[in-house]
């Protein structure tokens, strides 16, 4: 298994457009991907888990890949996450 | 051919065939399943196939309504891929040996409440609709019904609903739309006012339009007389094909009048205004040569928006509008929320009548945070032009005191602060008939009156205005009314100040002269009837005018009488 923390810098936090951007993200890869925020865990492929947990500016997640392809999905998570500004 | 009667909602005449917008039939009955994995495999169709439609309305949205408009069903189609949402409605399925139909119920239900009970969040609350809207198309699926979807619509038509939300009305394709007819609703309904805006023709208010048309179905809406015409045949439509370039023709000729001032045969000058509800508005008001903003609705502002719109905000869109009008005054009306007007973000008490309950002036003073920051947002906004303030629903002095204290208590906090303020009037609505009829005092305390027709009938008559049974009580002629109307503005110029109309009374064609008589200073109305009116007073020589006014309050007793004492006044100047 693949784990990375992401502390979120983005004003809105997680959701509307970086929502559906990093679940597109997830969705490309076979792995099961996970994003754990507070104590709960939801899958990163699912658009309504992700919304559903209302993660706010300077939150910290952390994103788990398990599977043949987890370190690719991490890393493509994680490019998603600099590229549009949503996490360091 | 089948002729159906309601109400003219706005002008034109549109020739189409018909578009129902209705929704199908989407119950069902729980059921148990035994073959389980066949029952999942229908479901998973169900999805296939919502997924190939949403993809289809999303091509032909983007090219019809825009990028943006679009942006809701990418939304839609995540939803759809979703594996907690699909899969949880499968495992439903599995678990319970339930039908699909049964088990999207019950998941989506369980969603939708999850979302909508997010209340912190109001975006999250509109997914909500999201969800709602995308069962929907899964349980049509799987009941093999048929869903509209307006949003596709790649031809001519006129829509047909039993009545039109805004949201119906943002998925229309604007460009194939021709006109609107509904079931319910009046003048001042939703889809009416959007109509007008659009300069689309509709007839509202048929009650049984949806079940007397079927989709495509050949159909006239003729905006102009109120009456829908079923499987018109061809001598018919080719009437009133002429009857509607007739119209277009009239519109042409009015619109030579743009640039010109509104004075009547004898060159007696009034003011015609517009009233708005955005800035976006202020494009109509430049294309009909409006003179002045009557009514600017801020409550859009609010309803618009997710939160309070802040000082700043409220300032950039006020003062955007006062310089748009380069000089020419603005009359803008604090926030007229409550009665039939919510938000998202601020819940109230419920009433038992709201339209007698605290809305408008009443809220704002109950809640005086809120309505300072609009009033600070108005003053600053003071320094870019002519603009008159104007408060709603008072109905007694004190009100009215109160409202101009706190105005007068930030405007001081203003100057010391050094904010540049410019000059500006300070005025009421008369929609209260208490106000209407203690009008003299009220005169002595504001610049400028300007009277709400909406609501001082419905106040006058004791008729809910949206109440469709009690549509026969609003009688704006009514003489009662009149009388309110008359002392209003008799009031207004004994004390030496100008007083407006901004109801829809005042682009009115039978209500114009009576009020043309009584000496109204300013009519504001829609900006599409501007352009008609104006016309109107070319004709009217005022001398012609005297003793109408007394004749519409003492001899008139009914709102028929008003009607046809004007029909008869207007009548030697058609020849």
């Amino acid at each position: 298994m693949e784990s990375r923390e992401f502390h979120i810098i983005a004003e809105t936090g997680i959701h509307a457009r970086p929502a559906t951007l990093l679940v597109q993200a997830a969705s490309k890869f076979g792995s099961d991907v996970n994003l754990e925020f507070n104590g709960k865990s939801v899958n990163l492929k699912s658009i309504m888990g992700v919304m559903s947990l209302g993660v706010g500016k300077d939150a910290t997640v952390t994103i788990s890949a398990e599977g043949d392809d987890e370190k690719d999905a991490i890393e493509a998570i994680a490019e998603t996450m600099t590229k549009e500004g949503l996490a360091e | 051919m089948k002729k159906i009667n309601g109400i003219a909602a706005s002008d034109g005449i549109a020739v189409a065939p018909a578009y129902l917008l209705v929704e199908p039939d989407l119950s069902f009955t729980e059921s148990s399943v035994s073959d389980v994995e066949a029952e999942v495999a229908r479901f998973k169709k169900a999805v296939a196939d919502s997924q190939s439609d949403v993809e289809k309305i999303k091509e032909i949205a983007k090219k019809s309504l825009g990028e943006e408009e679009a942006q809701v069903f990418d939304a839609h189609l995540m939803i759809l891929m979703d594996p907690e949402f699909t899969g949880a409605i499968s495992t439903e399925i599995e678990n319970s040996k339930i039908n699909a139909e049964a088990a999207l119920d019950k998941t989506s239900k369980t969603f939708i409440t999850m979302f909508e009970g997010m209340t912190d969040n109001p975006y999250m609350q509109e997914r909500a609709a999201d969800i709602r809207d995308v069962s929907k198309r899964m349980m049509a699926h799987l009941l093999n019904k048929e869903l509209t979807n307006p949003a596709a619509i790649d031809h001519e038509v006129v829509v047909v609903a039993h009545d039109l939300t805004p949201s119906d009305t943002a998925q229309l394709n604007k460009k194939y739309v021709k006109g609107f007819i509904t079931d319910i609703g009046g003048r001042t309904a939703h889809s009416a006012i959007m109509a007008r805006s659009l300069e689309l023709p509709a007839v509202v208010g048929t009650e049984t339009i949806t079940s007397d048309v079927k989709n495509g179905q050949m159909l006239v809406c003729d905006g102009l007389s109120g009456v829908a015409v079923v499987d018109p045949t061809d001598d018919e439509i080719a009437d009133y094909k002429k009857k509607g370039q007739a119209f277009l023709d009239q519109k042409a000729e009015w619109q030579k009048l743009k640039n010109e001032p509104s004075v009547t045969a004898d060159g007696k000058k009034f003011i015609i205004a517009a009233n708005i509800g955005t800035p976006d508005d202020m494009a109509g008001v430049h294309d009909n040569g409006a003179e002045a903003v009557g009514l600017y609705r801020t409550e859009f502002l609010y309803m618009d928006s997710s939160d309070f719109p802040t000082e700043d905000q409220q300032f950039e869109a006020y003062k955007s509008v006062i310089e748009g009008m380069d000089g020419k005054p603005v009359v803008i009306r604090t926030m007229d929320i409550g009665g039939d007007k919510h938000l998202d973000y601020w819940e109230l008490p419920d009433e038992m009548n709201p339209f007698l309950g605290i809305r408008a002036i009443r809220l704002s003073l109950k809640n005086k945070e809120i309505f300072k920051t609009q009033l600070r947002a108005l003053l600053r906004a003071s320094a870019y032009g002519k603009l008159c303030i104007m408060f709603p629903m008072i109905g007694t002095l004190e009100e009215l005191r109160q409202a101009k204290a706190v105005l007068n208590e930030e405007k001081e906090k203003l100057v010391s602060e050094g904010t540049k303020i410019g000059d500006y009037e300070v005025g009421m609505m008369i929609e209260v008939p208490a106000a209407a009829m203690l009008a003299d005092q009220f005169a002595k305390e504001v610049d400028f009156f300007s009277i709400g027709t909406n609501d001082l009938i419905q106040y006058t008559m004791a008729a809910d205005r949206g109440n469709d049974g009690l549509s026969y009580l609003y009688q704006p002629y009514h003489p009662a009314v009149l009388r309110l109307i008359k002392h209003t503005i008799d009031s207004a110029h004994k004390a030496g100040i100008w007083v407006g109309m901004c109801g829809e009374a005042a682009g009115d064609a039978t209500m114009f002269p009576i009020l043309l008589a009584m000496g109204l200073d300013e009519y504001s109305m829609s900006a599409t009837s501007i352009l008609r009116i104006r016309s109107e007073m070319k004709k009217i020589n005022t001398a012609d005018l005297a003793g109408l006014a007394d004749k519409a309050i003492n001899e008139s007793q009914t709102n028929a009488d008003n009607e046809k004492l004007v029909a008869d006044f207007m009548s030697k100047y058609s020849k």
